[in-house]
């Protein structure tokens, strides 16, 4: 297995001493290949090199605005190649990415939203071609990467909003819930993998099985917007945040299958198509297309793990499916408001029908990704 | 376990039914097909479903186009011609079928219909006004400068009360089986094909025929209890098809030629108050008497309507208003349709009363000189009006049929 490496070793050390030939004005490989710094406001997100060495590179992103930011690299399709989530203003934090040579994007997202600032980033190198199984191996990896970084911001973030709901903060409580949300309905498939865990952090009412009391995300929910008291909510606080940290243990420490990262792209598919656009899932805040663009995301990181694997076996599919995550994108995106999104009930029946039809349009061709991934060339 | 498909059941499974359906197939789209349970040959110069004797079982759809894209619409038009090729047939919608493929993928075909014969099932498509331009006149896919001058949109009607999300839609399609189930199948897997590109915006389910389009069927009956299309044009009747069904070469435009307009009208039919009024009531607004069917005044289903005969009292013998008079040829310049509607109950609604009715289709060549005329007489004078609503309202060009192999629906609009 080693061997299989060296040569992409032995190019990446002739293409550093390249590099420092050429700049002339560097003593030590260190110097051109020091941190990157990223100074990262609510408006801008400069990146001090925008060209760099096949290899580790390390980013130091500084928060410079008012709105928590997130700082990802990405491959094509938005693939997503490292991120470092939930940076609050006035912190400094580093990331650390192997990237072979190659064209990436940089995005800083302010308020830790939308498609953020983007920038281009060229590695230069050159890569040994993966094998299938390495390509596979490399998608699951990849994904893992992507569930780890969710989960740690799912953790912090239910910390935050259990603790605003034991405060009785209401306000700071409310503004929490679809953000911590977020995080969970990202990797929801890998969630639900751990049997009981899943009903009890986001059970509705109707679904709590005989003999359990209805508990988690929706009760709370409930008490916040329906109840209007959480004065008796603190129990089932503390049980949320019990309940997402041992998902988190789990979930970090699962191995995933190929095929699970395409089903659960569906899946996902599936969750908005049957509970957020129906608003059964936010019933009380009708904070549903949080849930909807979280699972979008969740999806398009799933699929974009495979993407290497998908172009090689069928990039016809490949094409579609970007096309549909944009007409998806697109439609969802009319409903923006500020950092956010339009509550439920704030939309007709005819935006409704429009969201219907493009998560069908992509559901179709995202039901076939499982095959193509399955199936032994 | 050997693999299951619709096929292997029709073919293997029915021996003789089977082998009778492949005469069948033989046959052109109008000619009657052998048995309840046969294909009805899904090729000819017309398209099927429009002459084929009445199933008794309609599904019936209608879509919006959602693409901007052209080359994916004519690509759909393609694949759903495949498609029904198949289902019609008695076959999977797709090649690989509801359980022989790969297990980690979705089959394609939905499997509803796995261990059912081809029930006659026919698909009829048609073309709205919306497929050519938008309302405000924007031509959509290259296709205004061939919209054809019959195919503007209806007018409105006195007392339409008509729900805009129940009307309309770029592309329809109707599925007549003698099987509910087959003829949902077949919708549903046209949707499912459809998706990106089409979305549902209507459909409806229909039972019990309430027209015969072949004189070797009898006249059913609608839920006013009376004999409906007992005079609807019939498969039999060249000229009269000639002249009053399918359009003609010459009549413009070429792509319609052999073509037939189709009228959807969704009517709800007041029962509870209907079922309380006097026979002698209800027979004179129908202009036919409930038990036999024959027009009023005379002995038979068939006999000829007589509108100029008076009574002892001075009155036509056929009431004025009388719903037979009002749509009768000699009162609309000679006016003919094929009727092939369907009874309709989507349950109840929510005041104890049936939600019940006639979901109406008409074929003709000409909707100015058919239906919209004599639908402006009914509107005005009907007396029926008092236990009707018209809720829903449809207008699309039927194209003729497609040919062969290499053809595909609405072919001769696109090229």
């Amino acid at each position: 297995m080693r061997h299989r490496y060296s040569p992409l070793a032995l190019t990446a050390a002739v293409v550093v001493l390249a590099g420092c030939s050429s700049s002339g004005g560097d003593t030590t490989p260190d110097a051109a290949g020091g941190p990157i710094t990223v100074k990262a406001t609510d408006t801008s997100c400069e990146v001090a090199r925008t060209q760099v060495d096949a290899g580790t590179s390390v980013f130091a992103i500084t928060n410079g605005g008012q709105k928590v930011t997130e700082f990802y690299v990405y491959a094509a399709g938005d693939r997503v190649m490292a991120e470092v989530e939930n940076i609050a203003p006035g912190l400094s934090r580093d990331l650390h990415v192997e990237l072979p040579a190659g064209s990436y994007e940089t995005a800083c997202k302010p308020g830790m939203i939308g498609k953020g600032i983007r920038g281009q980033l060229t590695v230069s190198g050159s890569a040994a071609p993966l094998t299938e199984d390495a390509a596979l191996l490399a998608a699951t990896d990849s994904y893992s990467r992507y569930v780890k970084s969710q989960t740690a911001a799912l953790e912090v973030k239910t910390t935050e909003f259990v603790t605003a709901v034991k405060d009785g903060d209401a306000a700071k409580a409310k503004a929490l819930f679809p953000v911590a949300r977020t995080y969970w309905e990202r990797i929801e498939p890998v969630a639900e993998i751990f049997g009981d865990l899943d009903p009890r952090i986001d059970g509705r009412e109707e679904v709590t099985e005989e003999g359990l009391k209805f508990g988690g995300f929706h009760k709370i929910e409930q008490d916040l917007w329906q109840k209007n008291d959480i004065s008796q909510s603190g129990p089932v606080a503390d049980q949320l945040l019990t309940d997402v940290k041992e998902i988190v243990r789990k979930a970090n420490a699962e191995k995933l299958s190929p095929l699970q990262l395409a089903n659960g792209a569906k899946a996902l598919l599936d969750e908005v198509a049957s509970g957020k656009i129906t608003g059964e899932e936010d019933r009380y805040s009708h904070t549903d297309l949080w849930d909807f663009n979280a699972n979008i995301d969740g999806s398009k990181a799933a699929i974009a793990s495979l993407r290497p694997v998908l172009e090689e076996r069928d990039a016809a599919l490949v094409k579609t499916l970007d096309a549909e995550f944009a007409n998806v994108d697109a439609a969802l995106g009319k409903h923006r408001d500020g950092d956010g999104w339009k509550l439920h009930n704030e939309l007709s029946q005819a935006d409704l029908k429009e969201l219907t039809d493009a998560i069908n349009a992509l559901a179709e061709p995202i039901s076939r990704v499982a095959a193509v991934v399955a199936k032994q060339s | 376990m050997s693999p299951v498909s619709r096929r292997a059941l029709v073919i293997g499974g029915l021996g003789a039914a089977g082998a009778a359906g492949a005469t069948a197939a033989l046959l052109s789209g109008g000619e009657p097909a052998a048995s309840f349970s046969d294909a009805v040959a899904f090729h000819g110069p017309h398209q099927a479903g429009i002459v084929t004797p009445a199933q008794d079982r309609l599904h019936f759809v209608a879509f919006d186009v959602v693409t901007k894209d052209r080359d994916r619409l004519i690509q759909l038009l393609k694949d759903w011609t495949v498609a029904a090729t198949r289902m019609t047939a008695g076959k999977d919608a797709g090649e690989v079928g509801a359980v022989a493929g790969l297990p980690e993928a979705p089959p394609d075909d939905t499997g509803e219909a796995i261990g059912l014969p081809a029930s006659q099932l026919t698909l009829t498509i048609g073309f709205g006004p919306t497929l050519f331009r938008t309302a405000d006149g924007r031509d959509r896919f290259g296709l205004a400068g061939r919209q054809p001058g019959a195919l503007a949109p209806l007018p409105r009607f006195t007392g339409d009360t008509l729900d805009a999300a129940l009307s309309d839609g770029d592309i329809g399609i109707q599925a007549c089986a003698n099987d509910p189930q087959v003829a949902v199948h077949a919708i549903r897997n046209l949707a499912r094909i459809g998706m990106g590109v089409v979305s549902v915006r209507w459909s409806q389910l229909g039972f019990g025929r309430t027209s015969s389009t072949s004189t070797g069927q009898a006249t059913p009956r609608n839920l006013f209890g009376f004999k409906d299309g007992t005079r609807n044009l019939k498969a039999e009747q060249d000229d009269l098809l000639r002249e009053h069904l399918w359009v003609q070469p010459g009549d413009g435009p070429d792509w319609m030629a052999g073509g037939s307009y189709l009228v959807t009208r969704k009517i709800r039919m007041l029962v509870e108050t209907w079922d309380r009024s006097p026979l002698v009531e209800q027979e004179a607004i129908v202009g036919r008497h409930k038990g036999s069917g024959a027009p009023i005044g005379l002995a038979g289903e068939f006999d000829e309507p007589d509108l100029t005969s008076v009574g002892d009292d001075g009155e036509p013998i056929m009431p004025k208003i009388a719903h037979v008079r009002l749509a009768h040829p000699d009162t609309n310049n000679g006016a003919r349709m094929l009727r092939r509607g369907y009874n309709f109950v989507d349950g109840s609604d929510g005041l104890g009363r049936l939600n019940a009715g006639l979901f109406f289709i008409a074929y003709q060549r000409d909707p100015a000189k058919a239906f919209i005329p004599v639908q402006r007489s009914l509107a005005a004078q009907d007396e029926m009006n008092e236990y009707i609503r018209h809720v829903s309202s449809g207008l699309f060009a039927c194209p003729p049929g497609v040919t062969g192999s290499g053809d595909f629906w609405g072919s001769g609009l696109f090229t």
